[in-house]
């Protein structure tokens, strides 16, 4: 029951004293003033519903995922929310892989205490069909660098990640109307959660008999003699607060945290709202990217996927130990980032090309002909013809599309693979491997 | 729901500043250094103490204080539904981590250098309060077992429903959803050591209701002082029969 004092990095004595006499002269080691703020940063990922959080040398990452489940017995009309934290072993010398220490789960509470009994997310718009089919919210905290403070940068990036999270929208039909279709994200809308308030949290650390700190760093809390985090939001509401022992305080002290938590709560509360809202816009920009001509999107997209799959099947083309198809492999890639990057230009192609020098431009000409060719399926068989290689690329396509059918894409794969006779004959291994492939992709 | 009725009274018949009767027992294991069991209305716990024994862990010895542990445990009969809870449950943790911290606040820890103290509590019955009966059974422990303290912790929660401050929540206040403050103080220093809220308070209201809370565990630290006292008597007398 006991981790705390495996593996946990000690303070000298010389260390403790020099950070509790800084302090008497109301200095923190880190330049601060005793009622500072670290900086911090929140970043979001490509994704709905994840965010990444730095508070000074503290980095957080969170993630917010959902999941239709049946409702607790009791509660037959909330959805759930809950809240899991990991402490990965390579941010603190103390943390240890395997089962969540005492402080993961108080950790763990303190968010979950925060978020839920203050009921800052709506867990009844979450109800699919009562009694039956609920969304169950699940919060996953990883600790990546433990600089301090870890419930503070926790809980901020747990607010973050669910004000930009999104849960598919489910309709509900069949004969009793207890039939729960999902649509998936590309059909409808994803739907946001409904947040009333944003509880944040500010942990307060108190050194020696009378000095106190907010925001401390692992120095400061390998010194501390207690902690309280305080959760409130920016109306003055406080929703949860956790001493856990320790030094014992005035009750006039508590009061005092309590209206400097509130203006801590206001600074980094309107901090959140601009950056979800700066995230929020660059979101509606690139769903108009996505709604507009669907050529470009088609190549752009298909264009990723093929590089994904020539990055996966290089090795197989390593095997067929021919030298010139790999070099072409990699031009390729290049000159899909070059589209990529061209089309994101309003007014038309750029010639700045600092990539044309190794490039044969004969194949230069082919490959950007297959790109051509690519809102054209017609084509593809041809294409087939001319690059070798290309056929590779080209099999995802066929997939992204969803004209060609099934046997269009065997038939095609027939075409190819008399192409690749040469080579293929020599390992008919490796024909196999492509032929499951191509099914799978078909299906 | 009504928790307040317009005559002023609570739910079990309680006024709204009022606490659950408190009974203590100390010596009900027999085999423990210390022991003692705390009543608060229908919430029964049981405590017991080992040591400042010798460290069972090597790498946990501390050469400057004594080593605290403790474990929180509720009996699977102690709740209305009965089901078996895993030992290890989130809840737990957190309450045996909450108890250990405000216990080492309290205890000289620095004159028992490698050595360690083991604090076992169990809910016998559950009837909201656990936490702070928890810690009042704790703290007679550690002092029937003679282990040098500070002060005496104690513990008491309050909180806040029907707009009217209240005192000693059970078990039907605690889960109506409403604010609920357990406050654990060092009554002869007045200083709060343990402070846990959950629920949503506006600033002013939260200051009231810790208030009412501080006032809850002055009344029992009376309690356990006498209890303590009479405690100390017998001992007393029985040795004068001893001798």
């Amino acid at each position: 029951m006991e981790q705390r004092l495996g593996n946990t990095w000690r303070m000298t004595v010389n260390e403790k004293k020099f950070i509790e006499s800084a302090l008497e002269s109301e200095l923190r080691v880190d330049g601060r003033r005793p009622f500072d703020y670290r900086a911090l940063t929140i970043k979001f990922g490509r994704e709905d519903g994840s965010s990444e959080v730095q508070l000074g040398q503290t980095h957080i990452m969170s993630f917010v995922t959902s999941q239709l489940v049946q409702p607790y017995r009791d509660r037959p009309n909330e959805g759930t929310l809950s809240v899991f934290t990991e402490f990965s072993p390579m941010a603190d010398p103390s943390f240890e892989a395997g089962r969540p220490s005492e402080s993961a789960v108080e950790l763990g509470r303190i968010i979950d205490r925060g978020l839920r009994e203050s009921r800052a997310v709506d867990t009844e718009s979450l109800c699919v069909v009562a009694g039956k089919w609920v969304w169950s919210i699940r919060i996953d905290l990883h600790i990546l660098d433990n600089g301090g403070n870890l419930v503070d940068a926790a809980n901020i990036a747990a607010l973050a990640a669910l004000l930009t999270f999104r849960r598919p929208e489910c309709t509900l039909g069949g004969d009793d109307g207890q039939e729960v279709t999902l649509h998936p994200p590309e059909v409808r809308e994803p739907l946001p959660l409904i947040v009333h308030h944003l509880p944040i949290a500010v942990t307060f650390a108190f050194i020696g008999d009378e000095h106190m700190v907010i925001d401390p760093t692992h120095h400061e809390e390998a010194v501390m003699g207690g902690r309280m985090s305080v959760t409130l939001n920016a109306n003055g509401d406080v929703c949860a607060i956790q001493k856990a022992g320790g030094h014992g305080v005035m009750q006039s002290v508590v009061m005092q945290c309590l209206r400097i938590a509130s203006v801590k709560a206001g600074d980094i509360t309107s901090k959140i709202k601009t950056v979800v809202e700066s995230y929020k816009t660059d979101r509606a920009l690139r769903m108009v990217k996505r709604h507009a001509p669907i050529n470009a999107v088609d190549v752009n997209e298909s264009g990723g996927k093929a590089k994904q799959i020539l990055e996966g099947q290089k090795l197989k083309s390593e095997e067929c130990s021919v030298s010139q198809s790999d070099d072409m492999d990699v031009e390729q890639g290049r000159i899909n980032k070059r589209t990529d990057k061209n089309r994101s230009f309003t007014g038309g192609p750029s010639s700045w090309d600092p990539y044309s020098e190794g490039v044969n431009t004969d194949e230069l000409k082919a490959t950007l002909a297959s790109r051509g060719s690519v809102a054209v399926p017609m084509n593809l068989d041809n294409l087939g013809d001319t690059i070798r290689d290309e056929t590779k690329s080209d099999e995802p396509l066929s997939d992204v599309n969803p004209v060609s059918s099934s046997t269009d894409s065997a038939g095609k794969e027939m075409a190819t693979s008399k192409e690749k006779t040469l080579q293929d004959a020599v390992k008919p291994k490796n024909k196999r491997k492509k032929k499951k492939s191509s099914n799978t992709a078909a299906v | 729901m009504e928790y307040v009725n317009p005559e002023g009274l609570r739910l079990d018949g309680r006024r709204p500043m009022e606490m659950r009767q408190l009974r203590a027992e100390i010596g009900v294991v027999s085999r423990a250094d210390g022991s003692a069991s705390f009543e608060m209305g229908n919430t029964k716990v049981i405590a017991a103490v080992y040591g400042p024994r010798e460290v069972q862990n090597r790498s946990q010895q501390m050469n400057d204080q004594a080593l605290v542990r403790c474990e929180y445990s509720m009996a699977n009969f102690s709740t209305g539904d009965r089901r078996r809870k895993t030992k290890g449950d989130r809840r737990s943790t957190e309450i045996s981590l909450v108890i250990r911290q405000t216990m080492e606040a309290c205890i000289l820890t620095h004159l028992m250098p490698r050595s360690q103290i083991d604090i076992y509590v169990q809910v016998l019955q559950a009837d909201g309060g656990t936490r702070s009966a928890c810690i009042n059974a704790a703290t007679l422990a550690l002092a029937d077992a003679g282990i040098p303290m500070r002060d005496l912790v104690t513990s008491c929660s309050a909180g806040y429903l029907n707009s009217t401050p209240l005192l000693d929540l059970n078990y039907l206040e605690d889960s109506a959803g409403g604010a609920d403050v357990t406050v654990g103080i060092l009554p002869k220093l007045d200083k709060v050591t343990l402070l846990q809220m959950d629920a949503k308070l506006p600033m002013d209201i939260f200051e009231n209701v810790m208030q009412l809370a501080v006032e809850g565990c002055k009344a029992v630290e009376s309690h356990i002082r006498e209890i303590l006292l009479e405690n100390a008597q017998t001992l007393v007398i029985r040795q004068g029969y001893g001798s």
